[in-house]
């Protein structure tokens, strides 16, 4: 079996006699994105805080590659530091210096680089980050998700292996928690690093964790993969999502996970097992989209698509749920399949003919001139009946699917 | 039985007065600790920038107020003296009287209590805001030692600024005796900087030294320490925790170096 690259083994941490780390065990794997969820105040920020030696246990013991912390000499320890970097809630930016110098900070300050090569190295992360317009100024003269960006920018300039992320999301809109999430998920692909993030935005960060640890009472609850997560039926984890997801998703305005669940059972589970049902598990290449060119483009797509769906199958008596990065769920409920692949094909010709242009517009500022991409979507048609589990209906849509709609979308060079 | 009741009564008297000894020592052990540890790492690499940046900052830029109070210091020293002096009939010795308590006394002790005024009180507001937002945290994260980042500088600041300091408080206090003194009340232009001469010896000049460099110490360590350990603070939290701590600097700051400034004077003479 693998080892973990980080590793807690009954670590208990007590604040003036309250126990907020109650003999936890928690992996963390290397080139993985885990993400810690728990309740507010659940003891999420102490537990990373013990991964970089902010905070040290008062029992129990820290792994590192299967090594004891503790019992690192000061070389060894300062070797594993330098590979850990630290993006806190609240972004800690230095009030006092422009964004330039708050990144080049660490690199000024804890390597041998030269001035140019410090500059050309943070020049690079500014542009990433789409703050150039930024760079001389102060962080208060900055919105909350540029100085987010700035500190997301500057937890990345080392080449850090792992990046502990403490609620990176905070104070964005759907749309930049997406990207921010993105982002992270990119670079992680990218720069291969280990990521471990604190995060409620639900379901967007489980689209891009490897795996899911729950915080709870003090112990870590659940921890394992998101499919088995969203399988796994538990009054607490039940209890969870019911207090963290809202009725939509924020970004897309389709329902959310366990909203969509409830309306499932009440609309189609009213007893009558005969009750037809037509799933349509649409996909879109949004994960090769964000990566060929940036997360904003396979944002702006997705969100646009949530709405036509809504839009179109809304009046119909159908509902949608986001089910990973890139696929929607519909339910049309009481159609056959043939009804479905009419509704499903007419919908796919206004797609192609009205809705994929439109998006064209949307994007047109975040595509560069030549730039070209080819938006692909997917549809698998299936039957059931309402007495049948989300996941079988899901499953056999999948093995059903086919492209229903191509647009090729891009800026053409200006003529001069 | 009577005086076990009266040992018993007395216990709480005692208990308490422990616990607030052995917070003092636990406390001054502390501060000793904190500013050997920083002053060591004043030697680290990459200090001299920031230690130019602080100097620039509690030097530079007291040295405004540092010319007023000793403008006026002289100027006061100057009437006052004369005033005294006169009624022995020895109004030319002037000069010395004036040079000797700027020199040996006013100067060091003025000077460090206007730097702790105007830097010092600077350096724990900083410092304490830095801790309060994470930002000392997140130095550590960034394996930036925040001791060396932030404390360091400051300390090896205050002993270059503060010697300098305390000799341009001399010399401007030195030329206000000189203007209520000559130009105002009549006395001898040479006599004035010829007993000047006579009387100051380097002793004098390197007592005042002396002291201006325990002050530094004294006045950047308790600032610093204040702000470093703001959130410790068990009477106040955030914002109010860095006033206090502010305030505490401040005032242990004045004390101290009227305290210190007896000791060694007693030890000097």
């Amino acid at each position: 079996m693998e080892t973990p690259l980080i590793e807690f083994r009954g670590i208990t941490k007590r604040f003036a006699g309250k126990t907020i780390l109650d003999k936890a065990d928690l992996s963390i794997y290397e080139n993985q994105i885990t993400t810690i969820i728990g309740k507010s105040g659940s003891g999420k920020s102490v537990l990373i805080k013990h991964i970089i030696g902010l905070l040290s246990p008062d029992e129990g013991s820290i792994l590192f590659r299967g090594k004891p912390v503790h019992e690192m000499k000061k070389r060894e320890w300062e070797g594993y530091r330098s590979q850990i970097s630290y993006m806190f809630q609240n972004n800690a930016l230095f009030d006092s210096m422009t964004v330039f110098e708050n990144i080049a900070l660490p690199l000024r300050q804890t390597t041998n680089l030269k001035k140019k090569e410090i500059e050309k190295k943070v020049m690079s992360r500014i542009e990433q980050m789409e703050l150039t317009d930024a760079t001389r100024k102060y962080p208060a003269e900055l919105s909350g998700g540029m100085q987010k960006r700035v500190a997301l920018a500057r937890a990345l300039v080392t080449d850090p292996a792992i990046v502990l992320f403490d609620e990176p999301t905070t104070s964005q809109d759907p749309i930049r928690r997406n990207i921010i999430l993105s982002m992270i998920a990119h670079y992680r692909k990218k720069f291969g690093f280990t990521a471990v993030l604190i995060s409620h935005d639900i379901p967007d960060v489980f689209f891009i964790s490897d795996r899911i640890l729950l915080l709870w009472e003090g112990k870590i609850a659940f921890n394992g993969s998101y499919e088995e997560f969203a399988r796994l039926k538990h009054p607490m984890i039940d209890e969870f999502l019911m207090s963290i997801e809202g009725l939509r998703d924020e970004l897309t305005g389709l329902l959310s996970k366990e909203m969509f669940k409830s309306r499932y059972a009440m609309t189609l589970g009213s007893g009558r097992a005969d009750t037809i049902v037509t799933a349509v598990l649409f996909s879109f290449n949004l994960n090769f989209l964000s990566d060929l060119f940036r997360p904003q483009v396979a944002i702006e797509i997705l969100k646009s698509m949530g709405e036509n769906l809504n839009n179109y199958f809304g009046p119909l008596g159908g509902f949608s749920s986001r089910h990973s990065r890139e696929e929607i769920l519909t339910i049309l409920p009481h159609l056959g399949i043939e009804k479905a692949t009419e509704l499903v094909n007419d919908f796919a010709q206004r797609l192609e003919k009205e809705s994929l242009p439109e998006i064209q517009e949307l994007i047109r500022d975040k595509i560069e001139a030549g730039e070209c991409f080819e938006i692909f979507v997917n549809a698998g048609i299936t039957e059931g009946s309402s007495s049948d589990e989300i996941e079988q209906i899901m499953k056999s849509a999948d093995m059903n699917k086919k492209r229903i709609a191509k647009y090729l979308c891009g800026k053409e060079r200006d003529s001069k | 039985m009577e005086s076990t009741i009266k040992d018993s009564s007395l216990l709480p008297f005692f208990h308490f007065l422990g616990k607030k000894t052995m917070n003092v020592i636990n406390n001054l052990g502390a501060v000793a600790i904190f500013f050997t540890l920083a002053f060591l790492k004043i030697f680290r690499p990459k200090q001299i920038r920031e230690i130019i940046q602080q100097v620039f900052y509690i030097g530079a830029k007291s040295s405004n107020i540092v010319i007023l109070v000793g403008l006026f210091t002289g100027m006061v020293l100057g009437l006052q003296l004369f005033y005294t002096l006169n009624k022995f009939g020895s109004q030319g010795v002037l000069g010395s009287v004036v040079a000797l308590t700027l020199i040996r006394e006013l100067g060091p002790v003025l000077t460090a209590i206007m730097i702790t005024a105007r830097a010092g009180s600077a350096m724990t507001a900083e410092i304490g805001n830095l801790r309060i937002s994470e930002q000392i945290d997140a130095l550590y994260t960034m394996r930036i030692d925040p001791q060396r980042y932030l404390v360091s500088p400051c300390i090896a600041a205050s002993i270059i600024s503060f010697p300098l300091l305390t000799a341009l408080f001399d010399l401007i206090g030195i030329l206000g005796g000189y203007l209520t003194g000559v130009v105002l009340l009549g006395v001898d232009k040479g006599a004035y900087f010829y007993r000047i001469h006579a009387y100051v010896n380097m002793v004098d000049i390197r007592g005042g030294f002396i002291k201006s460099l325990v002050f530094a110490v004294l006045v950047s360590t308790i600032c610093c320490y204040q702000g470093y350990f703001t959130h410790l603070r068990t009477d106040s939290y955030g914002a109010r925790s860095v006033s206090l701590s502010t305030t505490s600097a401040v005032v242990f700051s004045c004390v101290t170096i009227l305290i210190s400034d007896y000791v060694v004077t007693s030890f000097l003479m």
